[in-house]
């Protein structure tokens, strides 16, 4: 029987629960024994090439292309986990959902110190190849279905690598008290 | 002497003073029933409705509730823990809870609570309403976004000539905390400090404290919330 | 001291627990209570500021900042919409050049929504200036903006009196009484200060006795036996006791209570008489919704004429020791008010926030005193009763149910207004009785009732199997059940008082995944959520408004479920509200490019 496949991406967030991902330590070499990935910053594979049985999403959705990607995972996957605060609740880029959009551009290409006086003709980015901010930052189940949730900031290792075992094996998921945290 | 009552939770018989109120006595009893918005010595709110048991077949809330001769009471049941779990969703999404960047995540009743129902995200949509963080106090900044309306600073913070510092101000999904800033100067460090530690969740948070508990060694990093009652069975 | 602040505080003795009788004295002298009123306040009357303030910022017709010269405030409930509201609102609004909830540019009209006046049998109706004014037309909105603008005050366009005391002098309102069936109880001809001629011969255990042998129960909804409650409250140890009577009356679809307030004051004001005389209070409040201020000249003069005949004050009706006076306390807009120990939270100057229970207000209610409330129509059946005993009440309605029962009937029918029934009609019956309009739907009890389908209309009006508080809503066949759900859960949205975690926020997700369905973005799941979630409701919450504030949703997917079905895609199992479309409009905007997805 062929291994289980996996892809995974980061949307709007810090790749920190990717880190937490490398956090697994040594069991790294068992999980590659056990999966294969498909596309992932992981081996840098960029587009799809067959179905995968899991993906691993962290970060929400902020501009236009994030939801083309979350949107092009659940297409390809067979189950799609958000992984981290920022996949499930938005996170801290989602700080800025309650600030009106233009204020802030305003204030990372005009207003902003490292902007302000570098900006002469006060330009916002507007080519129409760049992907297009969001009025919010979306969790993702708000754009597409999710199966599974992990929740921290990043997850605890233990709990990534409890969750991948348990859906690879088809064995009951443990979660101890100490891995489950929000931040 | 005041007299002993006998009454059940979840079948197990169990004793306490007369007038106590259930969720004191559950806890003499070994048994936990979770409380939000309860604090005790401070007169009940009833306002969260985290505690919810059935007693005698009833819903009710066991902070407001004292206990009587041969009562019947339901703790951990199905429909009782999704009750729960349902009340700890819609606080999470009523108000914004970003708890990688709150100072009192960690320590926090709500978050505590979340963990213990195992949520792992509330099934509500998130809605991202803003409320208003206010500063202005010398002592102690209110972000009112992680408020849970529990009114343990209403209740319980008073000047020494018993005037409200903390207040209600509107009503329904609309209704914040407002402090009156002239009487909150008067407080002293210690009390400064003390309200914060009322308040269950990072709403009201002294000035000039941030993160002091690294992660790992916080109040309930590694211990369930009424854990020093019952430890964990059944969720 | 600012001299209006001074007069408030010392009119009412300086006692903070008639916070709400200062607040609308401040807000009649200068239409607002601003900040350096609540500071003034505050020190005097030894409180903190925030604790005025809390009182304030609760109710709906109090306001710290002006809301215009012209205060509109347009009823908003479920029969205003039906009977043409967003008409007459974009009227008002293009009239006033103001949006509503806002106060236009020169200060002169403010547009507010406002949930239900009472006023459901003449709708559209809107209180400007504390004027009712009823049936409303856009022809009417351009005539009273008009004639604001060119002096007028609101009074000088009343342009017809209701009918009935609605044109004594006293009153001189517009509003209509409807009163289309008059029943052998509350308005059965009656010779005023009968029935108290009987009180001196007895004694209050008698009464109690009576009222008890009557089976007569609450007519404000809840159907609390009322010997029953007087009773109790005799048993509570206690010098003092009172008396409130519930005028409240914020159920929408109710306005039975306004009528009685209206035609028979006298008949409630010998019911309250009786009531403290049975349950020994020394004082009786009538707490009366700020909506029907317009009666308050009317009902103070028949108080006063009380007073002069010796039915109130001291030793009352001659009965030695008998001391018991009724005052008056406004509410400010506040549905849930009308809860009886929230109406006594308010009495006491308070937010009107429900009580835990127990202790039950029988045991510790007005100032911390045994405090029985009781409707107005409880009241008044009080009085025929001790009048013609309780085997004559017996007689009427059914085994459980007896006397008879204020319905008030709105909606799609031919005659809305009060109709006086035996307990025991069908709800058939109802219906043919107020000219029902092609009926396929009808809200019993109001919002906090139930929506109830053609299979139910056999059923009968009692305590036994359909009981109600009388706000019957009639909705024809081409209405749209999804839309009467969502007015109703607004409603709930807006009087809920915020205590409770889940009749605070509970209800507004509720709300937003009902709109989900109505904007067609809705799966079979969102509709068993909102059944599971709502099912809650009834557990989780305090106080009756939270307890059934799922109603509207719950049983309208009960006895209309096709009506939701017929919203969701067949076979679609996932779908937000996200619409990347819209997502996107804001951002591209700002940076000036045109619109389009990745
Ligand atoms: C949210 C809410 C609103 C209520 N509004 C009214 C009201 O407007 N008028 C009324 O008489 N009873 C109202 N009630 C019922 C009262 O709590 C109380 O039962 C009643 O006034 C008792 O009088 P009765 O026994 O004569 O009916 C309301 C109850 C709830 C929970
Ligand atoms: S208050 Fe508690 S739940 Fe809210 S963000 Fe802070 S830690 Fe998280
Ligand atoms: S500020 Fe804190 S203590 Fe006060 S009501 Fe909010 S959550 Fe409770
Ligand atoms: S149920 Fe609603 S209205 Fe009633 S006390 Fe609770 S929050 Fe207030
Ligand atoms: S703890 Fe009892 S209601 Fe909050």
């Amino acid at each position: 029987m062929s291994k289980p496949i996996v892809a995974t991406t980061s949307l709007a967030g810090c790749f920190g629960c990717h880190m937490s991902l490398l956090d697994i330590d040594d069991r790294i070499l068992q999980l590659i024994d056990l999966v294969d990935f498909n596309k992932s910053p992981v081996d840098d594979i960029k587009e799809f090439t067959e179905m995968c049985d899991i993906g691993l999403i962290e970060g929400g959705c902020c501009n236009s292309e994030n939801v083309h990607v979350l949107k092009d995972f659940r297409k390809n996957c067979k189950v799609l986990v958000s992984v981290g605060e920022c996949a499930i609740m938005g996170g801290l880029p989602a700080l800025r959902n309650n600030i009106p959009i233009k204020e802030c551009l305003e204030e990372a290409y005009l207003n902003g110190p490292s902007t302000k006086n570098a900006n002469p003709e006060r330009i916002m980015p507007n080519n129409e190849e760049l992907p297009i901010i969001l009025d919010k930052v979306y969790p993702c189940h708000e754009i597409v279905k999710i199966d599974y949730y992990l929740p921290g900031c990043p997850p605890r290792a233990d709990l990534i690598w409890n969750a991948l075992i348990a859906l690879v094996t088809g064995d009951e998921l443990k979660l101890p008290y100490e891995v489950v945290k929000f931040d | 002497m005041s007299e002993q009552v006998k009454f059940t939770i979840d079948g197990k018989a169990c004793k306490t003073q007369k007038g106590t109120n259930l969720v004191e006595a559950a806890k003499e009893n070994g048994i936990y029933i979770p409380v939000l918005c309860h604090l005790e010595g401070i007169k009940p709110a009833g306002s969260c409705r985290i505690c919810n048991v059935k007693v005698n077949g009833r819903f009710m809330t066991a902070c407001t509730t004292e206990v009587s001769d041969g009562m019947v009471i339901e703790n951990i049941t199905p429909e009782i823990q999704e009750l729960r779990k349902i009340i700890v969703e819609t606080l999470f999404v009523s108000g914004n809870h970003f708890c990688p960047a709150c100072e009192k995540s960690g320590n926090c009743e709500l978050q505590a609570l979340g963990y213990r129902y195992q949520m792992m995200v509330p099934r509500f949509p998130y809605e991202f309403e803003e409320k208003e963080v206010d500063a202005t106090s010398q002592k102690f900044y209110i972000d009112r976004n992680r408020c849970v309306l529990c009114k343990r600073c209403v209740r319980s913070v008073k000047t020494k000539d018993g005037k409200s510092i903390f207040a209600i101000l509107g009503r329904g999904h609309q209704a914040v905390i407002n402090i009156d800033h002239e009487l909150a100067n008067q407080l002293s460090d210690e009390e400064a400090q003390e309200v914060m530690n009322t308040c269950p969740v990072g709403s009201i948070l002294k000035k000039e404290r941030g993160y002091v508990d690294p992660i790992g060694s916080r109040k309930y990093d590694n211990k369930p919330i009424g854990s020093e009652i019952e430890q964990i069975t059944n969720l | 001291m600012n001299s209006q602040v001074q007069i408030a505080v010392e009119k009412y003795g300086k006692d903070a627990s008639r916070l709400m009788d200062m607040f609308h004295h401040l807000m009649h002298e200068k239409g607002f209570v601003d900040d350096e009123d609540l500071n003034q306040m505050a020190e005097a009357l030894d409180i903190s500021k925030v604790d005025a303030e809390q009182t304030l910022s609760y109710y709906h017709f109090f306001n710290k900042k002006s809301r215009g010269k012209f205060s509109i405030y347009l009823n908003n409930s479920l029969v205003s919409q039906m009977m043409g509201r967003a008409e007459i609102a974009e009227a008002f609004e293009k009239a006033t050049a103001t949006e509503f909830g806002k106060v236009s540019a020169d200060g002169m009209f403010g547009l507010f929504n406002t949930s239900c006046i009472g006023m459901n049998d003449q709708e559209p109706a809107a209180i400007i200036n504390g004027v009712v004014f009823p049936k409303i037309t856009t022809y009417r909105v351009r005539e009273l903006i008009r004639e604001f603008r060119a002096g007028k005050t609101a009074p000088e366009m009343i342009n017809s009196y209701g009918g009935g005391q609605n044109q004594s002098s006293l009153v001189q309102a517009m509003v209509t009484n409807n009163l289309n069936r008059r029943g052998s109880v509350i308005f059965a001809d009656y010779t005023p200060g009968e029935a108290l001629k009987k009180l001196p011969n007895m004694k209050s255990r008698d009464i109690i006795e009576e009222v008890k042998n009557s089976n007569l129960r609450g007519r404000g909804g809840a159907g609390f036996p009322v010997g029953l409650k007087w009773d109790f409250c005799t048993k509570s140890p206690s010098e003092d006791r009172y008396l409130l009577c519930n005028a409240d009356e914020g159920e929408p679809g109710t306005f039975k209570d306004r009528v009685i307030l209206t035609e028979t004051p006298h008949l409630l004001f010998e019911g309250m008489i009786i009531a403290g005389y049975a349950i020994g209070a020394k004082e009786g409040i009538l707490y009366l919704r700020l909506e029907y201020e317009y009666l308050e000249k009317l009902l103070e003069s028949v108080l006063d004429n009380f007073r002069k005949k010796g039915l109130l004050g001291k030793n009352v009706l001659g009965i030695e020791g008998f001391n018991f006076d009724i005052r008056i306390q406004f509410g400010a807009g506040a549905y849930v008010c009308g809860e009886e120990s929230a109406l006594i939270e308010s009495c006491e100057g308070k937010r009107g926030e429900p009580r835990n229970r127990p202790p039950f207000p029988v045991q510790v209610g007005y100032l911390n005193k045994p405090t029985v409330v009781n409707n107005v129509e409880t009241l008044c059946s009080v009085v025929k009763i001790i009048l013609n005993g309780a085997e004559w009440y017996k007689s009427m309605g059914t085994k459980e149910s007896s006397g008879t029962k204020l319905l008030s009937i709105s909606g799609d029918v031919k005659y809305p207004g009060v109709f006086e029934i035996e307990w025991g009609m069908t709800i058939h019956e109802m219906l043919e009785m107020s000219g029902a309009m092609h009926p396929k739907a009808v809200q019993v009890g109001g919002p906090s009732g139930r929506l109830i389908a053609e299979n139910e209309f056999e059923r009968t009006i009692c305590y036994e199997d359909l009981p109600t508080g009388g706000a019957m809503i009639v909705l024809g066949q081409n209405r749209n059940i999804l839309e009467v759900a969502l007015n109703f859960t607004e409603f709930f949205i807006e009087e809920s008082c915020g205590s409770c975690a889940p009749c605070r926020y509970l209800t507004v997700i509720l709300r937003n995944k009902l709109k989900k369905i109505m904007d067609g973005k809705g799966v079979a799941k969102d509709i068993d959520d909102l059944v599971h979630w709502g099912q809650q409701m009834k557990k989780a919450n305090r106080c009756g408004l939270g307890q059934t504030a799922a109603n509207p949703i719950l049983t309208s997917i009960e006895n209309f479920k096709q009506d939701y079905m017929t919203k969701i895609e067949k076979g679609k199992e996932f779908d937000t509200k996200f619409n990347l479309e819209a997502a996107i409009q804001e951002s591209s905007r700002a940076v000036g490019r045109f619109p389009q997805t990745y």
